[in-house]
């Protein structure tokens, strides 16, 4: 097997540990709720016929090993169980709400991609000004809440120019235009905060690059200070920046539990939140599992991304 | 411009605005703590002539949708926030720090079990961890302040075990095994304060942050409960209105977003004192 194949199973093999304690975490979640969670999700009116109905429902009656058992065999064939509230299947609930947080955390992150990645090359390569603007838009970027940048660009894009919709969502399939125009505002807040920190990461990582030796020779070379700058110190400077792009990734997902609350997108965030107001346990369950997949997912796929960036890290696997 | 030259304007400059920051914080703590007597009303008096009234001499930062008073319901609501924030880094501090000290320094099977269920708390998106715990628990500000702590100490504990790795080895600390100061004197006398630096560092980002993260969840309902006053719930009630009353929205905003950068400017200052070669990362 190479170093780059055994690499990668490597670190396929490291996240199925994770994912097995993250499900155990929240098949947990349910059941550590204080007291009794079926009379606490029915509230005070329940009889204890209901009670029980539910709690047999959910399988909440059986030996603990028993339900998580059963849950990971519906698990792998894709039954995460039913809402107890509306009867629909979990699966279905999410599989329409994922979408949405998708293309939310991606357009995200792509954006501030694209605006953080550039400005952080800019002020890494032209000292002075664009430095010095840099560093008042990293610092204002970070501090600023998010949800509350949020209401700002509502008051101004959708109350007082009437640009935008101030929230609502159409999907993709059935509207192009119209479901871009209600992502424009959620998708400028979350990219933001996230475009300072791209920006800060490319900066730092930038700076280092350009002061390695190999920059010096490339220099003494009469190479074209663009060629370097771009060709040679930017390829460097990826590992860092692709590193907190997916630790990001994360946060934005964290980010768009607010913002579609905010915005009334029908994400998954929106649901868990709703869902959490409800005391609707079987969908936060599901949620949260479906949110935390996702961000191991990621932190697989960023782990994989070094090795192909940065052929060094191939080598680790000899040691 | 040489680079030095470049280094060492950076750093003044970092040095200068990390004293701003210091200075931001002074007077917003001291703001915290004379909430009571720098409040011109009574925050939750309800005022029904002046429902949401826009700002003027008496009511500086205007009044909300009962007509309570928007400037003395930020004090007291800062008061809150400032109050989980700090509270829950002492929280993350105080078990992380012992947690990343012990795994780091003994390291082997000690450390594997204590970091392995640290690192799983790693592997969920922090706000959807404190959601869970807010699911389980209930919602409510000490909870806010245990969750934010339970999102915190995973870093906190990682970043001190790897300046205990570092520190551990170095030539002092091995002096003083070779004086005969016993394993854990070392650890406690020479290793700790010595590993304290990039963890007050983080502490201090982590501060600004907390404020961020308690007023999320009291946005999303799930933080402090009214009546207790809450720059999140202000936020919330104030997107209600923010076509006729943005005042109700702007200053809770504001107040958050100046919090945030004074912590955010502490700690890139301390980070420079404590890494002179990385010149504000």
């Amino acid at each position: 097997m190479s170093v780059r194949t055994r690499y990668v199973v490597e670190r396929v093999l490291l996240a199925v540990p994770t994912l097995l304690a993250m499900s155990i975490f929240v098949f947990l979640l349910i059941r550590l709720v204080p007291g009794d969670p079926v009379r606490t999700m029915l509230g005070f009116r329940a009889t204890p016929q209901n009670v029980a109905t539910i709690r047999h429902q959910l399988h909440l009656d059986e030996p603990l090993l028993t339900q998580y058992g059963d849950w990971m065999k519906g698990l792998l064939h894709g039954d995460l169980g039913r809402d107890y509230v509306s009867h629909a299947p979990l699966s279905e609930l999410l599989g329409s709400a994922l979408p949405v947080t998708l293309e939310l955390t991606l357009l995200s992150m792509g954006l501030a991609l694209a605006v953080g990645v550039p400005l952080g090359v800019l002020a890494a390569a032209r000292p002075g000004a664009p430095r010095r603007l840099m560093d008042g838009f990293v610092i204002v970027g970070v501090s600023i809440p998010d949800f509350w940048l949020g209401t700002l660009l509502v008051l101004l894009f959708a109350a007082t120019l009437v640009w935008l919709p101030p929230s609502g969502y159409t999907p993709f399939t059935a509207d192009p235009l119209g479901n871009l125009r209600y992502m424009a505002l959620p998708v400028l807040t979350l990219a933001t905060g996230e475009a300072a920190y791209i920006a800060r990461t490319t900066r730092g990582a930038m700076d280092e690059a350009l002061g390695a030796p190999f920059v010096t020779f490339l220099r003494a070379k009469g190479l074209a200070e663009r060629s370097i700058v771009f060709r040679h110190a930017l390829r460097n400077a990826s590992v860092p920046i692709v590193t907190v792009a997916g630790i990001q990734f994360g946060v934005l997902l964290g980010g768009a539990i607010v913002i579609e609350t905010l915005f009334g997108l029908p994400g998954v965030g929106r649901l868990t939140v709703t869902a959490i107001n409800q005391r609707n346990y079987t969908v936060v369950q599901g949620a949260v599992l479906v949110i935390a997949t996702l961000f191991i997912l990621v932190n697989l796929v960023t782990d994989l991304l070094y090795g192909w960036l940065d052929p060094r890290i191939d080598a680790g696997g000899d040691r | 411009m040489s680079a030095v030259a470049v280094v060492l304007r950076t750093r003044r400059r970092v040095r200068g605005r990390a004293a701003l920051g210091v200075a931001i914080l002074v007077v917003l703590v001291l703001i915290a703590l004379l909430a009571p007597v720098l409040a011109p009303h009574d925050p939750n008096a309800i005022d029904q002539s002046r429902v949401l009234a826009g700002p003027d001499a008496s009511h500086p930062f205007g009044s909300d949708a009962l007509g309570r008073d928007v400037l003395s319901r930020v004090l007291f609501a800062y008061r809150v926030s400032l109050g989980v924030a700090v509270g829950s880094v002492l929280v993350a501090l105080a078990t992380g720090v012992p947690l990343g000290l012990l795994a780091g320094f003994y390291g082997g099977w000690v450390d594997s079990l204590l970091m392995r269920p640290v690192d799983l708390l790693l592997a969920l998106p922090a706000l959807l961890l404190a959601l869970s715990l807010i699911a389980i628990i209930g919602p409510g500000s000490g909870v806010a302040l245990f969750a934010i702590a339970v999102i915190y100490l995973p870093i906190l504990a990682r970043v001190v075990r790897g300046s205990v790795l570092g520190v551990k080895g170095q030539a002092y600390v091995l002096g003083a095994r070779a004086r005969g100061v016993s394993r854990t004197g070392c650890m406690l006398r020479h290793v700790l304060p010595n590993s304290l630096g990039p963890a007050v560092v983080q502490a201090s980002v982590l501060m600004g942050f907390a404020i961020q993260i308690e007023a999320a969840l009291s946005f999303l309902g799930l933080g402090a409960q009214p009546p207790t006053p809450s720059l999140g719930l202000m936020l919330a009630d104030g997107y209600q209105v923010l076509q006729q009353a943005p005042w109700a929205d702007i200053f809770p905003g504001l107040a958050i977003a100046i919090t945030v950068l004074a912590f955010t400017l502490v700690g890139d200052g301390l980070r420079d004192h404590f890494d002179p070669r990385g010149v504000s990362r």
